[in-house]
This record gives structure tokens, sequence and C-alpha cells, in this order.
């Protein structure tokens, strides 16, 4: 796939959050875990750009550091259901047959349910956690891929090319792999990059209710739990970590509608 | 007609089988449960006292009979009592859900009111300034989560300017709650309606009126929106899986009493009874108000087949 130039500064962008992320532990002014009561609470000066929390740690320092925490798990996580939803979903489709149906109505069950309701009680029912909480997304996520890669390798199935590579005696995995998967990897790529920010601010409502990343974690959604008993007080113990989940997901969801209408003219 | 509707609610029973194993499931997977939580605060307690509460519950016993022992409770009407508590769950739902169901509408009405002429205005001005600072408007919208939105209004109606009461007990208190829950719905139910509207604005019909000079507004009202109301009814029915979700969140921020709080408190207790009924109501409501939304069409729109058969 030719880089498009027009992509260039959206994927700058995303790339500049992702470097913070990487090198969070040598960016931070401060020990992000540290505490110094006394100075809790003191509001932002030269000394702590964005302020202290309620123990007196750094909160630019915790911020830095919570990207790599929220980045890590949602694209580990995103990674993951996109792997295993397209790879269920072109098995169902190639294959067809009771295999295909019984996988469809699993991936009924959850889609005739709100993710989010299902999210809480399920990251509530495996007891919190930053991983159970990316867990109980994750249960359902697959299942808008698993429905993609099948749409997408029903409609390649019947094309000539793959009936020309079967009659010349190709196995299933090696039309699954050299023909099916870059075929439907496009529009596959452009959906994974649409959800990230949504299961970025997914995983940090799970945060903030309590049900993911637990303390002292650095985690955008839990220091704003921990932060709005002192909204009035200390506001930049909020909106720190406030600000960033909205830039990154303003990131990400600018590369994703670039990406979109790039790799697909049809759709603007 | 009614036989559609009943087929319909016939579907439910699975999804609501399923759903419920798998929580039920998932809980099973944790080390402490509803009696360590319980006896948290009273400090050590023999082992002994934690079995028999155990096995008052029913807590001692495998798994799959629990499961079953819960379904055959609610194919009779009868959802458990709270751990905690020890009220009637279905009691303790019924009494939180009109907060829960108010705020959505309020919410719902909200959004429809703020989204519908926004999306509207940025279509017929497509690329001009007004659909530039909508969409972007839009987008900003989109990018925050609602429990950021909710904390932003607090900071800025309720501490800064005094103008709106965070809770309270008059009818002004519901403002703030609903608020949140549509800054984000409208993010993203603008950018669709505008989408919906420039399509229909494409289409010859519109080209065929302008030429025998109806006026645009005429053509906005009278066939534009008409024709968008499937798409709209259909993108606002869609979206009630995030409103449900949102709930809870926005709920737990404002202290609204309704049954996301509810769930979230009882998740944070482990009372199971409570949060398997959340995932069973927030079910129903979702596949009844699809359900609401298919009738609509069909009644909008009479050549939606379906509902007939």
């Amino acid at each position: 796939m030719r880089l498009d130039r027009s992509l260039i500064p959206y994927l700058a962008l995303a790339g500049a959050i992702i470097l913070i992320a990487v090198f969070a532990p040598w960016l931070t002014p401060f020990d992000p875990y540290t505490q110094d009561l006394s100075r809790a609470l003191a509001p932002p000066d030269e000394i702590n750009w964005l302020g202290t929390d309620r123990y007196g740690r750094d909160v630019l320092s915790r911020v830095i550091v919570g990207s790599q925490t929220t980045l890590c798990a949602s694209l580990l996580m995103l990674i993951s259901i996109v792997i295993v939803g397209s790879l269920i979903g072109s098995i169902g489709g190639l294959l067809g047959g009771r295999l295909d149906t019984f996988l469809m109505r699993t991936s009924d069950v959850f889609l005739a349910f709100p993710q989010m309701v299902f999210a809480i009680a399920a990251a509530g029912a495996l007891g919190g956690g930053l991983f159970n909480a990316a867990l109980a997304l994750a249960m359902i996520g697959w299942t808008k891929y698993a429905r993609l890669a099948r749409g997408l390798v029903l409609t390649i199935r019947s094309m000539p090319y793959i009936q020309a590579a079967r009659m010349s005696g190709s196995s299933t995995t090696a039309i699954l792999l050299d023909h099916l998967l870059p075929n439907i990897a496009g529009p596959i790529l452009v959906t994974a990059a649409l959800d990230l920010g949504t299961i970025i601010m997914e995983l940090a409502g799970l945060s903030f209710l309590g049900l993911g990343a637990q303390p002292p974690t650095a985690e955008w959604g839990a220091m704003m739990n921990n932060g709005r008993s002192m909204l009035q007080t200390a506001p930049w113990t909020v909106l720190s970590p406030g600000a960033a989940i909205f830039l990154t997901v303003a990131a990400f969801n600018l590369l994703g509608d670039k990406l979109r209408d790039v790799l697909d003219p049809k759709n603007n | 007609m009614s036989r559609y509707v009943m087929s319909r609610l016939i579907q439910l029973i699975p999804i609501l089988i399923g759903i419920t194993f798998l929580t039920f499931a998932l809980m099973q997977l944790t080390n402490d449960d509803a009696v360590d939580i319980l006896y948290q605060q009273s400090g050590s307690v023999s082992d002994e006292v934690k079995a028999a509460k155990r096995a008052e519950l029913g807590l001692d016993q495998p798994f799959i009979i629990q499961y079953g022992q819960w379904l055959k409770g609610v194919a009779t009407g009868d959802m458990g009592r709270s751990y905690i508590s020890g009220k009637l769950v279905f009691e303790t739902f019924i009494d939180k859900l009109p907060a829960t169901v108010e705020l959505m509408l309020v919410s719902i009405a909200l959004t429809i009111f703020v989204a519908t002429p926004l999306g509207i205005v940025a279509a017929v001005n497509q690329s001009r300034p007004v659909d530039l600072i909508i969409r972007a408007l839009s987008f900003v919208g989109n990018s925050m989560p609602n429990f950021f939105v909710g904390l932003l209004l607090i900071y800025f109606l309720a501490l800064k300017l005094n103008l709106l009461p965070i809770m309270g007990s008059d009818w002004r208190a519901v403002i703030m709650p609903a608020l949140t829950l549509t800054v984000s719905m409208s993010a993203k139910y603008t950018r669709q309606i505008r989408a919906v509207v420039l399509e229909e604005l494409g289409k010859p019909y519109v080209m065929g009126a302008r030429s025998r000079g109806v006026s645009e507004f005429t053509i906005l009202t009278r066939s534009v929106l008409r024709s968008s109301l499937i798409v709209i009814i259909t993108l606002l029915a869609l979206s009630m899986g995030s409103l449900l979700g949102g709930t809870a969140i926005v709920e737990t921020i404002f202290m609204w009493d309704g049954v996301g709080k509810l769930a979230v408190d009882a998740i944070l207790t482990r009372d199971y009874p409570l949060i398997q009924a959340y995932v069973v109501w927030m079910a129903t409501i979702y596949v009844v108000i699809n359900l609401l939304a298919d009738l609509l069409y069909h009644w909008l729109d009479p050549r939606v087949g379906g509902v007939e058969r």
C-alpha cells in the first residue's frame, strides 16, 4: 500500500502520542508515585506544571505515565479482538455450515446487548483491575470484527480468483492467508482505527467507576475518579487527565477518519 | 402484528440466558464473594459464620445449581433478595427505574431538539463556515468521554457560574445529568443527521421540486426531513445501547438515584442478584426500545415489511 501524503500529519500526531507513551518513564519531571504530603494539592506552578494531587504526587508526571497505561491496554486489547474476531469471522465465512451458524448465533447474543452495560457487569463480576476491564470489553468487542470479516469473506469467496486458486489446488489455509486476509485488511484496519478512540474512552470509563485500573496505578480515568470530589478546590487533578484523554482520542479519531477517506473513497 | 411483537420478545429469551449465564460464570472466577465483602467492616469473623452465611445465601452450592435456581426464580417472577440489604431485588429495581427512565427520556428529547436542527443546518450550508463550526463541535463532543463532559459541566455551570444545581430534589436536578448525556449523544447524532440530509438533498426529487419553484424551506420540512425520518429513528434506536451504559456513569457522578448507580454500587459489594437483575433489565429495555423503533418505521413507511408476519 502506497502511503498517501495527506495522511502524514495525522500519522505524525498519533505517532507523537505513541512516542510519549513509549518513552514515558524518561519524560516525567518527577516520579509519578512518590508522595510528598507537604505539597499536597498544590496548584500548578513552576515546579509542578499541572499541580499535585491529594498525596502530593506530580499530576503532569502521572498524566505522562498514564498515557502508557492507557495506550498499552487499549492497543493490546484492540489488536487481540481484531485478530481473534477477523479469524473467527473469516473461518466461519469460508467454511460455512454449522460452525458458521454457531459462531454467528453467539455473536448475535452479544450484539443484541448494550456493550458498556455488559462491560460494567462483567468487569464488576471479574473484580476490577485493568486487565479484567479490558477483558470485559473484549468479550463483546470481537463480535464487530467477526461480523465484518465474515461479510467481506462472503463477498470475496465467490470471486473468480479465489475459485482459480482453489482449482489449482491451494489449501484452505493458503487461500485464507494469501488471498482473503490481504483483501479484507483495509476495511478492518479502518474500523479498528476508528474503534481505538472508543476503546480508550470505555476503558477510562470503567476505571473511573473503580472497575478498571486500581490505585495507585497512574491511569487517566482512575485519576479523574480520585480527583472528582475535589473538583472545586483542586480542579487540575480532574481537568489534566481529562484533557489528556480528549487529546489522545481526538488524535486517533482524526487519523481514523482520514484513513477511511483514503482507503475507501466511496464513503465520503 | 401482535404475533410479530411476540416473536421478537421470544427472541429475547436466548439472549438473556446467554448473557446472564456468562455474567454468572464470570462472578465465580473471583476469589472474594459477597460474604467476604459483607463482613469486611465487622473485622475478623470466624470462617464458620461466613460458611453459615454462604449456606443461607446458597453460595456454597455448585455454580450450575446456583444459576439454575436463579433462572427458576426469574421464570416465576422472583429475582431473589439482595445479599447486602436483604430486600427483594425486583422491588428495589422498580423503585429506582423511574429515575433512570426520566433521565433517559429527557436526554433523548434534548438530543432530538439539539441534534436535528444542527445536522440540517450543517447539511444545508455544506462546507460553509456554519457547517465547519458544527462539524468541529461534533468532533470535539465525540472525542470526550461522558464522565469528562459531566465533570466539565459541573465545574463551569455549577461551581464557576452557579447556574444549575449538581443535585437536588426539584426539577432542575435532572438538567445537568441529562445535559451530559445529551452532549455525547448529540455529537454523534448531528454528524449522522447531516450525512442523511446531504444524501437526501442530492436526490432527483429535490431538484424536481426546486425547478418547480418550491421553496427550500418547504422542500426541507415537507420532503427531505420526512424521508430522512426513518434513518433518524434507526440511528436513535441504535444509540440506546450507549445511552443505557452512559446512564450508569452519569448517575454515579451526579448521585442520581437510578438503576445505573444501583448497579455500580451492587458491583462494588459483589451483590450478585442485583447485578444479574441489572443485566436482565437493561437487555429487556434495549430490545423493547428497538422493537418500538421497528414498529414506528412501519407506521411511518408501510413499505417496510416484516411486521405483518
